[in-house]
């Protein structure tokens, strides 16, 4: 019998030993150390002593102007772009789940850019905001093209969400439309015997029925939008004037520009700090309102 | 009834429209990529007048993209079998062992989902880095990081299918004799085929298209990933807008191509990785 105690725990640590040594060592410990750095005045010299300081390095955050603007460009970016994409990916999934012969294609063709990595799909914008853009602002003479897309920063704001929406609508379209499915056709025809239009039957029954739904997609997109970090170096790096640059490269920057590795994390914590408060108050309202209907 | 039909008709024509619109950008950077830089000059919209193939030979030279792309393929494919055999080993014992110790270890895995990349980097580039492990600038170093930073999601989507496996298989083979690593093998693996290409796709989907973890840990230029050698090109030759469009096509066509043949498997991953 004590035998097999021995050899259950041998078992048990040989299975679930490999990926945990590879978590902690890359997800935990790290994580750990990174709380702890960022109230030292850590250098990233090797050899280097480390001390520690406190909150000066919190307090150096809050006092940093560059930091205020990237925080608020981050809040600013974050809101335009999830609502973008989840009124675009919605809008979408109600589209292809009507019984068109395009159908197929056509969700082929709005989850293509969603595979294609943030780096490449911000050079292939700039590209588009630079050349294209002002070359059809020139053929067509429509003002939407002729506004200074990447060299003002409101402007700048807006070209990151719209490739963002351009490269998530399709991935949230896809979610949306697994709910949609789900929904009985029965309900929406008795629905339209009725009397009732199409805007209340978006209200009254397909609304509170992808809800979970919802959930999951503000969940996904509130997340992804505040970790956003290649297409803002891609696409604007920042410019003009650094107004456009997001919390995550401004984390970058701290560290491998300025050199000022303590200060850096501590604005990673905040990061993490951010997410963590954001997203499960949102996934807790989202969840509650699930339940209400 | 005609009515409807109408309407049907209208939203036809309005989808295809969309269609074309969302992948313009692919259409306006191919035409481009084959033009002369002084065609390009003259006219950014229209269509080539002669295919040149001078920019794409030269931007897989000066990107070296066959190295990247070798790179890419053996980063992500080796990290994409550790995860899946890893994670899965490691849900389907957490899963079947009832105890306090296998719950911590699994909710950890969950919480850690909330924890950005940006918050570990910096130590992690340091705990790798000289006089320390001294992982940088290896394969082995990114992949063991990948398979990392990938336990999470997998674990956890691995352990919730585990779940809803009736366990009267894995008794009965227990019954035959099967001890832990025989049983895992040869019944539990097979059973989870599906769960696994999820698995495989979400984060082939993630690692493939990775940027900021190769560009701190793969300094050197013959062991970049295909992202990494893009953004070095393009930032050497974005004055030369022909030349960096080719290399944006060329760093996008092995992916489109992955997608046209793993298209069912790709929407099915997305979902599942979507009920969280």
């Amino acid at each position: 019998m004590k035998k097999n105690v021995f050899h259950d725990r041998l078992a048990f640590w040989g299975f679930v030993g490999p990926v945990l040594i590879t978590f902690i060592m890359v997800v935990i410990i790290p994580f750990a150390m990174g709380l702890y750095y960022s109230f030292t005045d850590w250098s990233a010299i090797p050899d280097n002593p480390i001390n520690y300081i406190g909150f000066q390095n919190y307090m150096e955050v809050f006092n940093d102007e560059q930091f205020i603007i990237s925080f608020k460009a981050t809040i600013i970016y974050t809101m335009i772009s999830v609502l973008l994409i989840n009124i675009i990916g919605f809008t979408l999934a109600l589209l292809v789940t009507r019984k068109l012969k395009t159908s197929n294609l056509l969700r082929t063709t709005f989850f293509m850019p969603n595979l294609i990595g943030g780096i490449i799909l911000g050079y292939v914008w700039r590209f588009i905001f630079m050349k294209v853009f002002v070359a059809l602002a020139s053929s067509t003479g429509i003002g939407f093209f002729g506004l200074p897309w990447l060299s003002d920063a409101t402007h700048a704001i807006w070209a990151m969400a719209i490739v963002s929406t351009w490269q998530m609508g399709g991935y949230i379209m896809v979610i949306y439309v697994a709910a949609l499915q789900g929904i009985p056709e029965d309900l929406l025809e008795a629905a339209q015997i009725d009397g009732a239009n199409a805007w209340h039957r978006i209200k009254a029954i397909i609304f509170p029925l992808v809800a979970q739904a919802f959930t999951v997609s503000l969940f996904l997109t509130i997340s992804s939008s505040f970790k956003m970090f290649d297409v803002n170096a891609a696409l604007t790096k920042g410019d003009p004037s650094r107004l456009t640059e997001l919390l995550t490269l401004e984390i970058y920057n701290k560290a491998f520009i300025e050199s000022k590795f303590g200060v850096g994390q501590a604005q990673a914590v905040i990061l993490f700090l951010l997410i963590s408060v954001v997203s499960l108050t949102q996934v807790y309202l989202s969840k509650k309102r699930e339940v209400e209907m | 009834m005609r009515n409807k039909k109408i309407q049907l008709i209208i939203l036809e024509v309005l989808g295809v429209l969309l269609g074309l619109l969302y992948i313009s950008p692919f259409y306006i950077i191919i035409i481009n990529s084959f033009k002369s830089k002084k065609e390009f000059l003259l006219n950014t919209l229209s269509w080539p007048n002669e295919l040149l193939l001078d920019n794409y030979l030269k931007a897989m030279d000066k990107m070296g993209f066959l190295t990247a792309f070798k790179n890419s393929l053996i980063v992500t494919v080796l990290s994409l079998l550790l995860i899946v055999i890893l994670s899965s080993m490691a849900a389907w014992m957490l899963a079947r062992t009832k105890s306090k110790l296998s719950n911590v270890i699994f909710y950890s895995f969950v919480a850690a989902m909330l924890i950005p990349f940006q918050s570990v980097m910096l130590p992690l580039v340091d705990l790798f880095g000289v006089n320390k492990l001294n992982l940088i600038n290896t394969h082995f170093g990114i992949i063991f990081m990948y398979v990392g930073f990938g336990a999470s999601l997998s674990v956890f989507l691995f352990h919730g299918f585990v779940k809803s496996v009736p366990i009267s298989l894995e008794e009965a083979a227990t019954i035959d004799g099967c001890n832990k690593l025989q049983l895992y093998w040869k019944i539990v693996f097979p059973l989870l085929k599906s769960i696994s290409v999820t698995v495989a796709i979400l984060n082939g989907m993630w690692i493939w298209n990775d940027f900021l973890l190769p560009s701190l840990v793969l300094q050197k230029k013959e062991l970049r990933t295909l992202p990494l050698s893009t953004k070095y090109f393009f930032g050497a030759y974005q004055a030369d807008w022909t030349l960096a469009m080719a290399g944006l096509v060329l760093a996008i066509i092995p992916i489109i191509i992955f997608y046209l043949l793993a298209q069912k498997q790709i929407i099915k991953g997305v979902l599942a990785g979507s009920i969280k």
